[in-house]
């Protein structure tokens, strides 16, 4: 039994402490945003130049230039602030934000993300993933653990473009939690009903 | 004050050729130059350079010059959600260069701010970095040049006859600074207020920056994806 999505959102959003700045990749990290507490003190930021995102706007309050990242219509709470991208990276690249959420299509256990393509195959671009995983203080990866062939993520070296070279700090799939222990994911936590030899490779993997 | 004020998108584009390069703001959809992307898909021009953050989404805004192949090379951060692009790259019938969007913004920014080159980590150990020059500082950094173009098209909110400017919430993004780097800017407004009809501690942008300014129409301000609370 893996987790579903929305369980994985919350081991994600158990990680970050009240208080933080967190940005939200495009994908399985806007769950996060779905599960979070009707009072909350997170600042949610969003790279199209918005701090202080809120939650699904009524009606009323929907406009075409209130936007995430993802393209969706957002609110704001009071205290959020606009601004343009240059700014908007300055606060990631300046280190300023302190975890960011993304989507992986591997990670590697010299802690590199690969996830904006397959070449000949598929093509998103990296749009903001290369800046966000050098610039925010903590770098999450949340991802299912196995591709549809049943092939695990977590890998000894990416083999797809890298997104980031040694950069991840945390990875939560539907299998479990992981951090890195001198080049090896270091399981953290485990999914009810998954073993260590679920996980890919068994020599890379420690508890 | 120097009166920038044009009729319409059609005599403010009066001098794009083929072969320019032009900025396009906006992300998505959100804040883009509808009016000037509809008179540059109606003008016998090709061999574009467009730098835009996604060359038009969801069939839309730029994708209209996509479509009746009038790009040469696109500059942007983001192909997901515009298939039509998407297609292009995987059938090498555009020239693309794709960069982080942090290094993208700030490269546009430097251009306008007269800094020719900087340092970031962005891209360092990836496709990005091949080539370029690596620095140590506290940490491998690599160099980037900046980027400029011979116009820049924007959407405002508001404007006066100078060019000052004022943007609506979100709709900012990547305007102001293509605006700095562009030789020809020129800004399509919701409204023309009069000269201190957008208070001076209330200017986004300068007018110092913008050479033409016109009122738009027919807006669309189209969502991409809507989503309303339930309550």
């Amino acid at each position: 039994m893996s987790w579903s999505k929305i369980e994985m959102a919350k081991e994600a959003l158990g990680l970050i402490p009240d208080g933080a700045s967190i940005n939200l990749g495009i994908g399985l990290p806007t769950l996060i945003s779905e599960i979070l507490p009707k009072k909350h003190d997170y600042i949610i930021h969003s790279e199209n130049g918005v701090l202080g995102v809120g939650a699904r706007p009524t009606k009323e309050q929907v406009s075409p230039t209130l936007i995430n990242a993802g393209k969706e219509t957002i609110s704001v709470i009071p205290g959020a602030s606009f601004f343009d991208s240059s700014t908007s990276f300055g606060m990631i690249r300046g280190g300023h934000i302190d975890y960011c959420i993304l989507g992986g299509m591997e990670v590697d256990c010299e802690r590199s993300l690969a996830n904006w393509m397959i070449p000949g195959k598929k093509i998103t671009g990296m749009g903001g993933a290369m800046d966000l995983v050098n610039g925010a203080k903590n770098v999450i990866v949340m991802m299912t653990h196995q591709n549809k062939d049943g092939t695990t993520k977590l890998v000894k070296q990416c083999t797809l473009p890298l997104t980031g070279k040694a950069v991840v700090n945390t990875i939560v799939t539907d299998f479990g939690v992981f951090q890195f222990d001198q080049e090896k994911f270091k399981v953290l936590k485990l999914a009810a009903g998954v073993s260590l030899n679920d996980l890919g490779s068994r020599e890379l993997f420690v508890e | 004050m120097k009166n920038k004020i044009f009729k319409n998108a059609k005599e403010a584009l009066f001098d794009v050729n083929s072969g320019a390069s032009i900025m396009s703001g906006g992300f998505g959809l959100c804040g883009i130059p509808e009016n000037c992307i509809e008179q540059l898909s109606k003008m016998d021009i090709k061999d574009l350079s467009v730098i835009s953050n996604n060359i038009g989404n969801s069939g839309r805004g730029l994708v209209k010059l996509l479509k009746k192949n009038m790009i040469k090379k696109a500059y942007c951060s983001y192909v997901g959600g515009n298939p039509d692009l998407e297609e292009k790259i995987l059938s090498n019938t555009i020239d693309l260069e794709l960069i982080p969007q942090g290094t993208f913004s700030e490269r546009i920014r430097a251009h306008g701010m007269g800094i020719r080159a900087f340092y970031t980590p962005t891209g360092y150990g990836t496709l990005i970095g091949e080539g370029k020059e690596v620095k140590e500082f506290d940490r491998p950094c690599i160099l980037e040049t900046s980027l400029g173009a011979d116009f820049a098209i924007i959407k405002a909110q508001k404007a006066d006859s100078f060019g000052n400017l004022w943007f609506k919430e979100a709709a900012r993004n990547f305007s102001p600074l293509m605006a700095m780097a562009a030789t020809t800017t020129i800004v399509e407004v919701e409204e023309i207020v009069e000269l201190g009809g957008i208070k001076a501690e209330d200017v986004h942008l300068s007018g110092i920056f913008v050479q033409r300014v016109f009122q738009g129409s027919h807006y669309e301000n189209a969502i991409e994806f809507l989503k309303v609370s339930e309550e």
